[in-house]
């Protein structure tokens, strides 16, 4: 075993010795890094989620803008959109909003009509009037499982029950949480929407490169639409997430000021016990560069332990938990969602980011203080 | 700005390296201008013992530097997705002109900030510490430049506008434009092939002269040997490593390797490369330092470690660069 | 043969062009040959707690030489001054200065752990040491569970460990009663008959009245005499 070793040996046995003045440091320590792996977590989560999400959207949606909101789009504009070169499909879509006063949360409709099965999807999609498909959040919400029944009223104030023939699963449950398919002709009747009319275009578009000289020929043909991206909104997305991030992380440096303090005042002020264990180290033969490598450990024991606790304390909390103290904070837009759960997804690079962001100000706090107490005078227990 | 956990990890983390090492060359100064090894007296003994806290604070913040490296790159892949056009990390660096300078003002730091650190350590180990004023005029060189890299950084980051439309690697590693990028991608690949391994050869072969014979002369050629790798390695790998790496004729990108999708394979064939040259330069290096009996003793004594860490390196490195040339199913030569 | 211990005109000035300077040690010459034993007497503040350190390479004098063996040591940087203490010099001092919740075993390792040893290296010295200090049982109690004589034992096993040629005592007999004292004096005397060198710094009649001092020198204001 080489000296390297033995005096790691020896600083994690001195630092069991003294567990109450590490355990202080070790709790404020792992508070720290898990509050931001907590932040960084959340939104490294949330964008995996929105990038699925967009995933299986389509590559441009063309919205009817009247007076500067959305409103609802003639189908023939479908078929000039069509006629485009590099164009594929175009496939008009009939959604909406509902909210349910009862239990205080809202639900998107959408309609379907063709054949296809979805994935992830358990049961089948609904095929005649009466039926639907959910998402995992709502089915939670009103405590039901497939072959029960889902009560709606409509905007004739007509309650109407429809039997769940297929539900959602967890995974990219930012999709379909809140989620409830009906057929597309039960949709327009629920909402009363005019057979003519969709909500928005669905446009296939071949090359991905084209996507922007696309929307741009849309928007001259048709200059009451809106055409927008998936590269647009998947990027609004990230742009937005890594703001309110930062944001977070900026109010969060003030506490890392004071954890650093804190990390100073531990280092500087050992105990007289301390200081004459060093001394005596020193007098016993020990070198300068030996008793630097004695605090280094420490602290890579310490920095490593609260780095590796406060990194599972924060992966429960997000990923088990559903980040209950942060969520709110970060989701901001989604309060009125049912809870979903997310999918955990972790890499390398936040974990590097969270140790630049902890370690880093804990190492420099501590390097001087340890090289005052390294730098102690051999002879300082002969003379004592 | 924009404000990522990344960015703001590498900011915080540079500034406090740049803070360390203003103190450090600070008492660097204190301790040149007042040096005297012939002294017994107790200011000596304040000295020496600062000396300590120098090499700390210096090794400490060199290591952040080496890493910030790995950290630059990882943000750069981060925030890619920032910019519309930008597939890779090379998207991002193109995104404004001083990206590209601060990836190379990082490879530099990690070079010189690594000999530093080992040349520290050789005259640590020597009893009257000959490299004390080298040493000490090497740190308050290399301070600026850390602060160089710091400002750089600031004004890259401070500078990133996301809305611009970047071109990724695939534009920029694309044969026909005339960046000297695109001249690297459309090198002739056997040819290039040929120099590298002449390069990766000619290396080796140097390096089994160090370790058997004691010339000055195959310390030095292999300091030019190591030079030469290093900047052949970098053309290889845009021209034709990346290739096979990829199994894609047109994918030069240098940095997608270090993606998860790639098996992390960027790091070792990098880690290689890098720590392979380093070790080459070293022994070259030790030669140019003064040639006190104590420090000649040493330099004995550590030098066959490092050849012996050039060689392992740049093997794992040749393997990785081979093992897909020789055994993976996509054939480029033919083309 | 040089003498083991020889140092020319060792001054040691603490604080010097300030207010408090201390002039500690004046210009003191003598030396010590390998198997002597040598004690250094006289009252408290007198220097010998000074020298002893000057000799035992925990610090350096502000003039004069110092040989230890073959070595000049008294321009030694720090590292090497640690280096010559941990492999020449064995120290039992005034306060036995253990660490009293680590085991008597981990006690005895700690001046090995800088030096590059094989673990199995490490454990047989120990055995050794223990064996030799009747100490063997006791290896896994802490420090602080023994008796005062087993904590004098432990402390000079630790002295012992890294096989040094010169024992430097700091009044080692000031917190022991009479039969710990003698007790003590009959390991040191076992030490000398293996070819110690020990030096002595004591204001204790019983320790330099002892049969096993060959010389004795006393010191008074920094400045050293030969003993009547």
């Amino acid at each position: 075993m080489s000296a390297r070793l033995k005096i790691l040996e020896h600083a994690l046995a001195s630092m069991a010795r003294r567990k109450q003045k590490n355990f202080a440091i070790i709790a404020v320590y792992t508070l720290t890094v898990a509050t931001l792996a907590s932040i960084l977590f959340l939104t490294q989560a949330l964008r995996n989620e929105a990038a699925n999400v967009l995933l299986g959207a389509p590559d441009l949606v063309v919205q009817r803008l009247l007076a500067g909101h959305h409103d609802l789009i003639p189908k023939q504009y479908a078929e000039q959109i069509a006629k485009l070169p590099g164009v594929g499909k175009v496939t008009p879509r009939v959604w909406g909003y509902y909210y349910d006063s009862l239990k205080k949360v809202n639900f998107t409709l959408l309609g379907v009509n063709d054949a296809s099965e979805p994935p992830l999807l358990a049961g089948h999609l609904p095929t005649s009037g009466r039926q639907c498909a959910l998402g995992r959040g709502i089915a939670d919400t009103y405590g039901v499982e497939i072959g029960d029944s889902l009560v709606l009223v409509d905007s004739k104030n007509r309650t109407l029950l429809y039997e769940i023939t297929g539900l959602f699963s967890h995974q990219s449950s930012l999709l379909t949480n809140d989620l409830i398919l009906l057929p597309e002709a039960e949709l327009r009747r629920f909402f009363a929407l005019p057979d003519s009319q969709a909500s928005d275009l669905a446009v296939q578009v071949y090359n991905e490169q084209e996507v922007s000289t696309l929307a741009k020929k849309i928007k001259h043909q048709l200059p009451d639409t809106r055409p927008i991206g998936k590269m647009e909104i998947l990027h609004t997305y990230d742009t937005v997430f890594n703001w309110r991030s930062g944001i977070m992380l900026t109010i969060f440096s003030s506490a890392l000021i004071a954890f650093c303090i804190l990390a100073w005042d531990k280092a500087t002020g050992i105990s007289a016990e301390e200081k004459r264990e060093i001394g005596i180290l020193k007098a016993i033969g020990w070198e300068t560069s030996d008793v630097l490598l004695l605090k280094f450990w420490e602290g890579l024991a310490v920095s490593l332990s609260s780095f590796l606790l406060g990194t599972i304390i924060a992966y429960l909390h997000i990923f088990f938990f559903g980040a209950g103290v942060l969520g709110p904070v970060i989701q901001g837009w989604s309060v009125l969602f049912p809870k979903f759960d997310l999918t955990p997804a972790i890499d390398l690079y936040q974990i590097f980011a969270l140790a630049g962001l902890t370690i880093i100000p804990y190492i420099a706090c501590t390097v001087i203080p340890s090289w005052k107490n390294a730098v102690t005078d051999p002879d300082s227990v002969m003379r004592s | 700005m924009l404000l990522n956990p990344g960015i703001l990890a590498l900011l915080l983390g540079c500034s406090l390296a740049f803070a360390m090492l203003l103190y450090a060359a600070w008492l660097g100064l204190r301790i040149l201008s007042r040096w005297d090894p012939q002294s017994s007296s107790e200011a000596q003994l304040q000295l020496e013992r600062r000396t300590y806290l120098v090499s700390t604070l210096t090794n400490y913040a060199f290591s952040f530097e080496i890493l910030s490296g790995l950290l630059f790159i990882f943000t750069l892949e981060d925030i890619h997705s920032l910019f519309i056009g930008a597939m890779c990390a090379t998207g991002t660096l193109n995104a404004n002109q001083i990206g590209w300078l601060v990836l190379l003002i990082k490879i530099v730091l990690f070079f010189t900030a690594a000999i530093w650190v080992h040349f520290n350590r050789l005259d640590q180990r020597t009893e009257d510490t000959p490299l004390v004023r080298p040493k000490y005029l090497g740190l308050l060189l290399l301070t600026p430049l850390v602060g160089l890299d710091l400002l750089l950084q600031y004004s890259y980051f401070t500078g990133l506008q996301p809305e611009i439309i970047t071109s990724c690697c695939g534009s920029l590693f694309t044969l026909g434009s005339d960046s000297v990028a695109s001249e690297l991608a459309g090198l002739p690949v056997e040819p290039t092939m040929l120099t590298f391994f002449l390069a990766a050869g000619i290396f080796l072969i140097l390096l089994v002269l160090c370790l058997s014979s004691k010339l000055a002369l195959f310390r030095y050629l292999l300091f030019v040997a190591s030079l030469g790798l290093f900047f052949v390695s970098l053309a290889a790998i845009v021209s034709f490593i990346s290739l096979y790496i990829y199994q894609m004729p047109t994918h030069h990108c240098p940095f997608d390797m270090l993606q998860a999708n790639y098996g992390f394979i960027g790091y070792p064939l990098y880690g290689g490369l890098f720590i392979g040259c380093l070790y080459g330069l070293l022994p070259g290096l030790a030669q140019l330092l003064p040639k006190t009996l104590s420090l000649h003793i040493e330099i004995e004594k550590t030098e066959r470690r490092w050849l012996l860490r050039a060689f392992f390196a740049i093997v794992i490195f040749l393997l990785i660069v081979a093992g897909p040339i020789l055994l993976g199913p996509f054939i480029l030569l033919s083309y | 043969m040089a003498a083991l211990i020889q140092a020319h005109t060792l001054s040691k000035i603490y604080n010097r062009h300030q207010a408090d300077e201390v002039r500690a040690l004046s210009e003191v010459t003598f030396s010590v040959e390998a198997g002597e034993a040598v004690v250094l007497q006289g009252p408290s503040g007198s220097g010998k707690t000074s020298l002893l350190s000057l000799i035992g390479c925990m610090t350096r004098p502000t003039s004069g030489q110092l040989r230890i063996g073959e070595k000049e040591v008294s321009r030694l940087p720090e590292p090497f001054l640690a280096r010559v203490r941990r492999e020449t010099f064995g120290f039992i001092f005034q306060q036995l200065n253990l660490l009293r919740d680590l085991s008597v075993l981990d006690n005895i390792l700690l001046p090995l752990y800088p030096a590059d040893l094989k673990t199995a290296e490490m454990h047989s010295r120990a055995e050794r040491v223990l064996e030799q200090l009747n100490l063997l049982e006791k290896q896994r109690m802490k420090v602080a569970q023994l008796s005062g004589g087993e904590q004098q034992r432990v402390a000079i096993a630790r002295a012992l460990i890294n096989q040094p040629e010169i024992i430097i005592a700091d009044e080692p007999t000031a917190h022991l009663d009479s039969t710990l004292s003698k007790e003590l004096l009959v390991i040191l005397e076992h030490l000398k008959k293996d070819g110690k060198t020990i030096v002595f710094a004591t204001h204790d009649p019983y320790v330099y009245q002892h049969r096993l001092v060959d010389r004795r020198f006393s010191m008074h204001d920094g400045v050293l005499r030969k003993a009547e």
